[in-house]
């Protein structure tokens, strides 16, 4: 337990992905099996179920702790399992053990026991354990880890450690399961790669690179396709034998959180496209699909209100066929034969946007103001499908940003080497006499810009709490964002898409900025599909 | 134990919470004042219990030479010095100083007036410390003590499992200077020799705030290995060092240009993850100078007073607590006391 406890410690106080690498690349390297494997179970969501809840472990301080100080202490921590592990009566030390207690004992006995006989193990382990130890144990059971690991960063941590691509992990993760002790041999290089069967699995992803304006020219008008590019998230479908999954372009399983379309794949391909809210045949914001992301459980009621739709533009696999080698035209012909012959409300295929010339495309493009749309992309009609990000055969080609001239209202610290800088600002513009925040921007100033506006942020500070700094009203940011949204989160009612910043306006004066009025007037309806046709 | 006798020899009655702090009518002397006071008894040399400008002040030889240090021609108008041990009259009140195991220089103002005992013991740990002597549990009739920590949930771990949390860090980070933030007097110079107990060799660099007192500690005797003071050039050479700075110095300018700094932050606090996620730290280590919950439960059972007041921090918990275990303990409000820890 001692190992897993002191790397859920490193793990949630490291701020760089490349420090929570390095820690897990350590731990995965010093810790043996099935040890390891378990741990990355806990780390990656990887258990069937929780082992243990709040109304089971509440009761178990309750009897052993002073009632008025488990609350005062619950009152100043906050978080249960961390005042459990820290006023678990017992040593603030181990007890030298000659047999510690390891990750699998808890793991494997706990999935054995009986439900009743569950509180009695936990408190059986607490005793034996040291506070830290005692935390990890009650976080592996309860869930809920919160240390900044995604599933992909996990991935990556393990293909660094065995020296091998992320693609071939990400290709045969589904068919893998906990402790993964085939996995790490194979890492280790002792064992041969697992084998897994692959119909159901995920297929590293082909993106495109970013265009800028000026190079469309050199391109070939007649080489290429065009299609909008949709403001969803890319998902790759793979049907096979009445199943279906649905991955992320991390990688990661969110079937579960759109069984509309996860449950009703009774096909045999594998489909690469966007996931968008679409409802009466219109793309909703981005905000509404925003709302069943990372569900575990769905209402009929969610179902009803955000619709989730797949709009498919290419096809990898078909009856178990590998069509990544065929030219784009070619895939889409089958892609478009599937789609007509499956006829599913949720499924249609994302149309090729007919132009004439670059100028006419670019002309479409600057139109496209509706929500769903983000900008075009141009593909090769003879690219064949290939993993990662070629440089050449898919571009993709945004709608130019939308500004905004904004005040600066909060400024907050970073992390890592941003720790002693002001870097992520809180912008707003003025309703009536009063600024309202309209969102948050981390990036789009160099290096001596940030020195600069840390130093304002010093310099001009009204009030503090934690972190985060409230300056005076005297600083005007030109902020760039892909779109505007409503949104309660914001006092304003609105939130942008992707806002950064554009230009420090120290010319401007603040009585210039920008009104709410304006922006609401940007706000996107779900303009009717406005696809050309 | 002496007991009290009469109601006029309790100490209610001579020893008084006052808007100076606290003060001992019939020596006409306050403890640890926290304004100029004309005659002051000084447990150690923290900021918020030595202040500058008293008058007379008496403490130990360690905790004079801090404040000498601090305050220069400013400490006072007259000292005197008290070891470990020895006893001194102040109108007709019997002082003298027991050790606290604090910082160098601690002690607990043992004041004894008509056959009452009372103890101030000041901030005080009950765990080793290699700079200075460890606390004494004096038998009393009321024992004062500090709650900073007054919550079941601070109890610190071994110091040797941080200091190797830091250790393991700089393996596994040898590129990334680790700016380690820790309170300039004491704290700075116990973590010092705890890395050299942990066989940790190298020179130890250090922010311009800790030099002096590193130098008052060495010539006290304690050895504190190979120091170097940081200048403005050195920095981008100091991967894979230590630099000791004070906690405040972490999210300071000061900090920028080492190379990739790791932020250590060496606190009791530390124990509460989201106090350390709050600060901003990459690698906490609880360590403190003040006693955490075991060791201040422990510390009411070992002193024995009936009677116990409770001082700065969490004194709510500590008094139910005591209450429960059969103490008479109330909580007696000291202004100008700060949480020294979290500067
Ligand atoms: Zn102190
Ligand atoms: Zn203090």
């Amino acid at each position: 337990m001692k190992p897993f406890a002191g790397l859920l410690e490193r793990l949630v106080f490291t701020p760089s992905r490349n420090g929570k690498l390095r820690h897990l690349q350590r731990y995965f390297a010093e810790t043996p099996d099935p040890d390891r494997g378990w741990a990355l179970a806990a780390l990656t969501d990887g258990f069937e179920r929780k082992y243990a809840t709040p109304s089971l472990v509440r009761p178990l301080i309750e009897a052993r702790a002073d009632p008025v100080l488990f609350r005062l202490s619950h009152d100043y921590v906050g978080d249960l399992a961390e005042t459990v592990s820290l006023m678990w009566p017992g040593p603030a030390e181990a007890a030298r053990e000659n047999a510690p207690l390891a990750l699998s004992d808890v793991i494997e006995t706990v999935r054995e026991a009986r439900r009743k006989e569950v509180p009695a193990l936990i408190a059986g382990w607490l005793d034996r354990l040291d506070p830290s130890a005692r935390f990890a144990l009650l976080k592996l059971l309860m869930g809920g880890m919160r240390v900044g690991v995604s599933a992909r960063l996990a991935k990556t941590a393990l293909a660094r450690y065995g020296g091998i691509d992320l693609d071939r992990i990400e290709e045969m993760w589904f068919g893998l399961s906990p402790p993964y002790t085939d996995l790490f041999r194979w890492l280790d290089g002792t064992g041969p790669a697992p084998a897994v069967d692959d119909r159901l699995m995920f297929r590293p992803m082909m993106l495109a690179t970013p265009l800028e304006g000026e190079d469309v020219a050199r391109l070939d008008a007649g080489a290429h396709a065009a299609e909008w590019k949709w403001d969803g998230i890319r998902v790759q479908l793979a049907a096979h034998d009445g199943q279906a999954r649905l991955y992320s372009r991390t990688g990661d399983e969110i079937g579960g959180s759109f069984p509309e379309i996860a449950g009703a794949a009774d096909f045999d391909a594998v489909v690469d496209g966007e996931l968008l809210v679409v409802a009466a045949g219109e793309v909703r914001p981005f905000n509404d699909l925003q709302q069943r992301l990372g569900r575990k459980s769905v209402t009929r009621r969610m179902l009803a209100d955000y619709p989730a739709h797949l709009r498919a533009y290419d096809l990898l696999f078909e009856g178990g066929e590998d069509l990544r080698a065929l030219p784009l035209d070619a895939r889409r012909d089958r892609l478009a034969a599937l789609i007509a012959r499956e006829n599913k409300s949720w499924l249609d295929l994302s149309p090729e946007v007919p132009f004439a010339s670059w100028d006419d495309l670019a002309r479409l493009r600057g139109d496209a103001r509706a929500a769903g749309i983000e900008g075009l992309m141009l593909k090769r009609r003879d690219s064949t499908y290939q993993a990662g990000r070629p440089k050449g055969p898919w571009f993709k080609w945004k709608r130019d940003p939308l500004t905004a001239d904004c005040v600066l209202m909060y400024a907050q610290r970073g992390h890592g080497k941003r720790s002693s800088f002001y870097s992520d600002f809180t912008f707003g513009v003025w309703r009536g006499e009063e600024v309202v925040p309209v969102g948050k921007a981390y990036f789009g100033f160099t290096d001596a810009e940030l020195r600069q506006l840390d130093k304002w942020v010093r310099d001009h500070t009204i009030d503090r709490f934690g972190p985060v700094r409230a300056v005076s009203f005297g600083l005007v940011l030109e902020i760039a964002f892909d779109s505007i949204q409503r949104s309660n989160r914001h006092k304003s009612g609105l939130a942008m898409r992707f806002p950064r910043v554009a230009r420090i306006r120290w010319d401007k004066p603040v009585a210039e900025a920008e009104r709410i009025e304006t922006l609401e007037a940007l706000v996107e309806r779900a303009a009717p599909d406005l696809v050309a046709q | 134990m002496m007991r009290a006798r009469g109601a006029d020899s309790h100490p209610e009655s001579w020893l008084r919470a006052t808007d100076g702090g606290l003060y001992c009518v019939p020596g006409d002397f306050h403890v640890d004042p926290h304004r100029p006071a004309e005659r002051a008894v000084i447990t150690h040399g923290h900021a918020d219990h030595a202040r500058a400008r008293n008058g007379k002040v008496l403490a130990t030889p360690g905790t004079l030479a801090i404040m000498r240090a601090r305050y220069g021609a400013e400490a006072w108008r007259e000292s005197q010095a008290l070891d470990h041990g020895e006893t001194v009259r102040i109108g007709d009140v019997t002082v003298s100083l027991a050790p606290a195991g604090h910082v160098l220089g601690s002690a607990q103002a043992v004041l004894e007036y008509k056959g009452a005992r009372v103890v101030i013991s000041g901030d005080y740990k009950r765990r080793r410390d290699p700079t200075c002597p460890p606390f004494e549990p004096v038998a009393c009739d009321v024992f004062v003590t500090e709650a900073t920590f007054g919550l079941p949930v601070f109890r610190h771990p071994p110091d040797g499992e941080e200091v190797a949390k830091l250790l393991r860090s700089l393996e596994t980070f040898p590129e990334r200077t680790h700016l380690l933030g820790a309170y300039a007097l004491g704290k700075a110079q116990r973590l010092i020799r705890l890395l050299r107990e942990g066989g940790y060799d190298r020179p130890i660099h250090l922010h311009g705030a800790m030099g002096a007192l590193c130098d008052l500690y060495e010539a006290q005797g304690v050895p504190l290995g190979p120091l170097r003071a940081v200048g403005d050039r050195d920095k981008k050479e100091l991967a894979g060092e230590i630099v000791l700075c004070p906690p405040s110095a972490l999210s300071d300018r000061w900090s920028r240009g080492f190379p990739d700094p790791l932020t250590v932050m060496a606190s009791g606090w530390m124990r509460v993850r989201q106090r350390a996620r709050q600060r901003n730290v990459e690698l906490p280590l609880i360590l403190s100078d003040h006693a955490d919950w075991d060791e201040l439960t422990r510390t009411l059972e070992d002193v024995g007073a009936p009677t116990v007041w409770v001082t700065h921090g969490r004194e709510y918990a500590l008094v139910h607590h005591a209450r429960g275990r059969g103490f008479d303990a109330k909580a007696l409000s000291l202004v100008g006391r700060e949480e020294e820890d979290e500067t």
